[in-house]
């Protein structure tokens, strides 16, 4: 009973109305998330789709990004934090002990807050996960990673003539798009961003916000946001999170033109939150 | 009369003064104030209470003036008075045995209803006495006069549009720069000291000598090259480095970055409590431990090497005391300030930058190794800077450890001295202050400040920088 639930809660509202089931790339059932016994999320299930930009909205608080910090289990590093519920990875609980999180988050990377480069310089900022997954064969292969993932981010253009200069050299926009390339280098599936742009001003987050656009062609994006403007504009589908709770989720456009909760239609004409 | 004023517990009747006069200075001023905030015609410029403090500055700093005068130059001035009134016939003593005399004379003075029978020793004591009771009624009524002057004055230049606020706490400012500045100008006059003996030094040994001879012999024979003791100073340093900061280091990645906050809260406390023990005992555990274990082990090194035909004779030293002794004992002393320090820096690394590395799916100890470590680098190294200038500061375990005989010799088995050693033992004993002996003493505390300030330096520097960065 309960798992209908849950199911109506995810997919029922707002599935892509042609999504077969290959396009979900990440599938959540019943998470629970506790800080030392405090319940933070509250019985989420929720299906993310390939190749497109879900973004998650909710008022601070809400659990957005604990809920963000499950998918490739960063929540592991807080002490005292406990994760219920199955996460499914082409079919595989990414919970269960044979997956080892070092791995997965080579599949599931992440872009956080802050713009948080290495004190390194921007080419060992790149080269820093390649190297440690042994993904480059020699210096020419790992410059060629270096220049695909510094492009796509772009930010080629911008640092080409100074990649040995520090990483923490460039500005906050700059920095935040370094921080994208280097989470590309490695290859992943999945990229997550805890709302990648709160740090950065509106000429800064525009181009970031292109990029993300750009991404979605080839990565499953999931993006924590706090203005609800940059859900709209970015995403295709949104879900809307209420203290630890999915409240609901759909297609952008149907969110914020048709939500089918009081709760939602309340947060985003700006009742409350 | 005067003589008995002479045993007044001036210590107690100055702070009593000091006590009451500032309390009725207070008491003054706020009355005076309070005046002001009756008449009602305009606001007045301070509160009450700020007019009382400043009345009570001005009550209290010819107390403390006074006082202050009186016990730096209260028994010189009375013991001056009685050597110029002495009769004539004292002249046939020599200052030494006139000082001794007179010594005795206010001994004697100080006990009360003192008499020897000796009638000239008693007329003089008791007019000892006297003299200190007229000098101790003056102080007195002296400080109480200056007091009460600064008071009335004080009180005068009251008025509702005195700044009396300002005053107080510009006062205030004054008091604290002055304890600042006591510090300083000891440091000040400490290096002075140093400096101005070393040039006394270098008049009578060319500093080339001093600085790159490579005999050192000055309590037998003047022979002042310094080179030896730079190099057992620098050896035993190394030494105890190659402990500290492997341990040191690891200790502090595992506190910092493993440790939970329990075991953190047990663990960093016991391992400061090594930087608590007095280096004397570090001393003895190194003289009585650690230096017979490394001559067994150097010995049976020796006779192995010989068995196995790789060595015709000793190749160790094999010395009772030695380098290692000493070095490995330093080592351990300053674990804690590699690790404690290490571990602050380690810390204040942003958690985002090891979120940042988790999330590239490294794992902890490629986040540590090749992220945190090298972002936490300048601190670490200004940990190892701070924990060398206390090594080579470091005087009792090198005293009790590495021996006495002025070397150079690369062998750590083998003992060795130190310039710190060297200072103890040129200036312990029987020996005059102006010998050369004596002065390259203060040459090598003068090299030996330097060399530490260099590396305080230093490491302060680096550790402002990293600061800088992250905040």
């Amino acid at each position: 009973m309960d798992g209908t639930r849950a199911e109506n809660a995810a997919m029922g509202t707002g599935v892509l109305p042609d999504a077969p089931d290959a396009s979900v790339r990440m599938s959540c059932r019943h998470i629970n998330v506790f800080y030392s016994g405090k319940q933070a999320i509250y019985d989420v299930s929720l299906n993310i789709a390939d190749r497109s930009v879900t973004a998650l909205i909710g008022p601070s608080g809400c659990g957005k990004s604990t809920f963000l910090r499950c998918l490739n289990r960063m929540n592991d590093t807080i002490e005292g934090c406990r994760v219920e519920g199955e996460i499914l990875m082409e079919g595989k609980d990414i919970n269960s002990p044979s997956i080892d999180p070092v791995l997965l988050r080579s599949r599931v990377g992440m872009v956080f807050q802050k713009p948080n480069p290495f004190p390194k310089s921007i080419y060992e900022n790149i080269a820093y996960g390649p190297r440690i997954h042994g993904l480059a064969e020699g210096r020419e292969d790992m410059d060629e990673i270096v220049e695909k993932s510094l492009k796509r981010a772009g930010l080629w253009e911008e640092v080409k003539d100074r990649l040995t200069a520090a990483g923490t050299s460039l500005s906050g926009g700059q920095q935040q798009r370094l921080c994208i390339a280097r989470a590309i280098a490695v290859r992943p599936e999945v990229i997550l961003m805890d709302e990648p742009c709160s740090a950065l001003d509106p000429i800064a987050t525009a181009r970031i916000e292109e990029l993300i656009d750009d991404l979605r062609k080839r990565y499953c994006i999931i993006i924590v946001t706090h203005s609800m403007q940059q859900a709209a504009r970015v995403s295709q589908r949104t879900a809307f999170f209420h203290l630890g709770a999915l409240v609901e989720v759909g297609d952008t456009d149907q969110i914020f033109t048709s939500p089918r909760e009081r709760r939602t239609e309340d947060y985003i004409t700006g009742r409350f939150g | 009369m005067l003589s008995e004023l002479g045993h007044l517990p001036m210590d107690f009747l100055l702070l009593a003064a000091a006590v009451t006069l500032a309390s009725l200075g207070f008491i003054a001023g706020r009355l005076r104030a309070e005046q002001f905030s009756f008449n009602g015609d305009e606001h007045p410029n301070s509160r009450p209470n700020a007019h009382g403090y400043f009345v009570l500055m001005w009550s209290l700093v010819p107390v403390v003036l006074v006082g202050l005068g009186y016990t730096f130059f209260g028994e010189g001035t009375s013991r001056a008075i009685l050597r110029s009134e002495l009769p004539a016939g004292f002249s046939i003593l020599s200052p030494g045995e006139l000082t001794t005399y007179i010594e005795t004379v206010a001994r004697a003075a100080r006990m009360p209803d003192f008499l020897s029978g000796e009638r000239v020793f008693d007329t003089v004591t008791d007019r000892y006495g006297e003299i200190r009771g007229t000098l101790n009624l003056l102080t007195l009524l002296l400080a109480c006069v200056l007091s009460f002057g600064g008071m009335v004055l004080a009180r005068r230049s009251l008025s509702p549009a005195f700044r009396a606020r300002q005053h107080v706490e510009s006062g205030i400012e004054w008091f604290l720069f002055l304890c600042a500045a006591l510090a300083i100008a000891t440091t000040v006059g400490i290096v002075a000291s140093l400096v101005f003996e070393s040039m006394r030094f270098f008049a009578e040994v060319p500093v080339w000598d001093f600085l790159f001879g490579t005999r050192w012999n000055a309590q037998t024979s003047a022979e002042f090259g310094a080179l030896p003791l730079f190099f057992g100073t620098f050896m035993i340093s190394f030494l105890a480095m190659v402990v500290a900061a492997p341990v040191g280091l690891f200790a502090a990645i595992y506190l910092s970055e493993y440790a939970s906050g329990r075991v953190r809260a047990i663990i960093k406390p016991l391992l400061e409590i090594l930087a608590g023990i007095p280096t004397v005992v570090y001393g003895f555990f190194a003289l009585l431990v650690i230096a017979p274990t490394v001559r067994t082990v150097a010995l049976w090194i020796n006779a192995q090497l010989i068995a196995w035909g790789l060595a015709d004779g000793a190749l160790l030293a094999a010395q009772p005391t030695s380098a290692l002794a000493a070095g490995i004992v330093m080592g351990i002393m300053v674990i804690p300030f590699v690790s404690s320090l290490s571990d602050d820096v380690i810390r204040a690394v942003p958690q985002s930058l090891r979120d940042g590395a988790f999330a590239m799916g490294a794992t902890k100890s490629e986040a540590i190794r090749q992220v945190v470590v090298p972002a936490a680098l300048p601190g670490i190294i200004a940990a190892l800077l701070l924990a060398v200038s206390r090594a080579i500061g470091e005087t009792m375990i090198v005293v009790m450890a590495a021996g006495q005989r002025a070397r150079i010799s690369p062998d750590p088995t083998s003992d060795l001295t130190t310039i710190t050693v060297q200072i103890v033992s040129l200036l312990t004993g029987e020996s005059e202050f102006d010998s050369p002996k004596t002065l390259s003493a203060f040459a090598l505390g003068l090299v030996l400040f330097l060399v530490t300030l260099v590396f305080n330096l230093v490491a302060i520097t680096v550790v402002k920088r990293f600061r800088e960065k992250y905040e």
